[in-house]
């Protein structure tokens, strides 16, 4: 959206730059001191976390997150499949409702109502169940519109070749939309991992509520937190990390 | 049904006062993320990725109980609303900035082949066409946030989720509170998918 610069705007970037590194340092210096004042910098107080027992718990935490997180997503990739190859008026309904009722509303109804009508599942479907019924609408939507990116024109040549309708699916539809839903796929995973965050309300053992369990043990809140936050923001940029590279390197083989 | 009440107007005014808040930091990170200076541009992008990538409940519970703890002392509702605006703030950058984006380069290249500054390019030429195209993306982040707003009640704000799980300890009547929260979830969004629909219409 602009040119090349020349000498002068360069001054100006670099100054600009000066500036705005003075302000973040400020800002940064700043909010360490109202840390430090409350004597939330104490190495007394993060020692703990250079620790293998604090690691392996909340290491076993992220698992269980992972576990809901691929048990969910399995599930509602199912769900999501069914929904968006009969589009018809109930499906269209399920997802319009999925896609404005918050999911805590579906886990307190797993949670408290349930329960009094003699369905009381154990805790980690408490948690994956309202979780997939949610998702599952989401994965309909990218499913439906991935299938639709494929220009028609695709399939009818297929047909004109003489290919059985499911073969053209196979072989030439679902291959096209894959690669057009990959970065849809990839927020997906990554807001599914940070909903099974919910196990916080439904006492499941994932990373979040583990680090509510360190906390009250050790009493380091602001510090459990920020480790359990930096934890999820790793694994999560990881995921998408690794999906751009799958992304680039498909890219490269199709052509 | 004063608790109904309650949770009602609180999780109105949770998304309404967020959403704005979302809106101007929001704008303010895009802005960031396509100024010509690099840096600044980094910081942008490092908003983004921070904010995105942990849950908002992880935020929550940071805000709300870690907070205090370095002596920033708000009231429960206004630590909730900070968390959620600036969570939302980097969905609404991305939304803003993809906006920006989707205006075809050679546009931006007819405007400045005619002489007219970055400024100018970006006030007369990239943002209205932009506008119009950010219109459904927010109105998705608005229903997004709305159901967002739900998460405030773990951490003891009484919104309508919230309510709907006390009233129900009380009344035992949970087919009727639940689905009637859930109606109401319904028509917010509507509400909202409605006011895309006319604000896209004026744009177009």
């Amino acid at each position: 959206m602009f040119d090349a610069p020349g000498p002068r705007f360069r001054r100006r970037v670099f100054w600009v730059s000066v500036v705005s590194v003075v302000v973040l340092a400020g800002l940064l210096a700043l909010g360490l001191r109202q840390f430090a004042a409350g004597g939330q910098l104490d190495p007394v107080r993060w020692r703990p976390y250079l620790t293998w027992p604090v690691w392996r718990y909340l290491l076993g935490g992220l698992w269980s997150t992972v576990v809901a997180a691929f048990a969910t997503g399995v599930l509602a990739m199912a769900g999501g499949l069914l929904l968006a190859l009969r589009p018809n008026r109930f499906t269209r309904a399920y997802a319009e409702v999925m896609r404005t009722v918050p999911v805590l509303l579906l886990v307190y109804v797993m949670l408290f109502v349930l329960p009094s009508f003699g369905v009381n599942l154990p805790l980690f479907w408490k948690l994956v169940v309202p979780l997939a019924l949610s998702h599952a609408a989401s994965y309909a939507v990218i499913f439906r519109a991935g299938v639709e990116s494929v220009d028609p024109g695709q399939r009818e040549a297929g047909l004109s070749l003489g290919m059985a309708h499911g073969v053209v699916t196979r072989f030439v539809v679902l291959p096209q939309a894959v690669r057009h839903m990959t970065p849809l796929l990839v927020t997906q995973a990554v807001s599914l991992l940070k909903d099974t965050s919910l196990g916080y309300v439904v006492s499941y053992t994932e990373l979040l509520f583990n680090g509510r369990v360190l906390a009250n043990y050790n009493g380091l809140l602001i510090q459990t937190f920020i480790v359990v936050a930096f934890i999820y923001l790793v694994v999560n940029l990881a995921l998408s990390r690794l999906a751009h590279r799958l992304e680039a390197s498909r890219a490269r083989t199709a052509r | 049904m004063s608790l109904v009440l309650e949770g009602f107007l609180n999780t109105v005014a949770l998304t309404l006062l967020s959403f704005a808040g979302a809106l101007l930091a929001g704008l303010l990170v895009a802005v960031l993320r396509i100024v010509p200076v690099p840096l600044l541009r980094g910081v942008g992008a490092v908003y983004v990725e921070v904010w995105r990538n942990i849950p908002l409940l992880a935020w929550l519970v940071l805000f709300v109980f870690g907070l205090p703890e370095v002596g920033v002392k708000m009231p429960l509702f206004w630590t909730a609303f900070t968390a959620i605006a600036l969570y939302e703030a980097a969905f609404v950058a991305e939304a803003l900035r993809s906006g920006v984006n989707s205006v075809a380069a050679g546009q931006g290249e007819a405007a400045r082949a005619l002489g007219l500054s970055f400024r100018q390019t970006l006030r007369h030429v990239i943002l209205p066409q932009a506008a119009r195209r950010v219109v459904q993306p927010l109105a998705n982040i608005a229903i997004a946030l709305t159901m967002a707003t739900a998460l405030a009640g773990v951490v003891g704000v009484v919104d309508m989720t919230r309510a709907a799980q006390r009233i129900n300890l009380e009344l035992a009547q949970p087919l009727l509170v639940f689905t009637g929260v859930g109606l109401c979830y319904l028509v917010m969004a509507a509400g909202i998918g409605f006011g895309a629909r006319v604000l896209e219409r004026r744009l177009a």
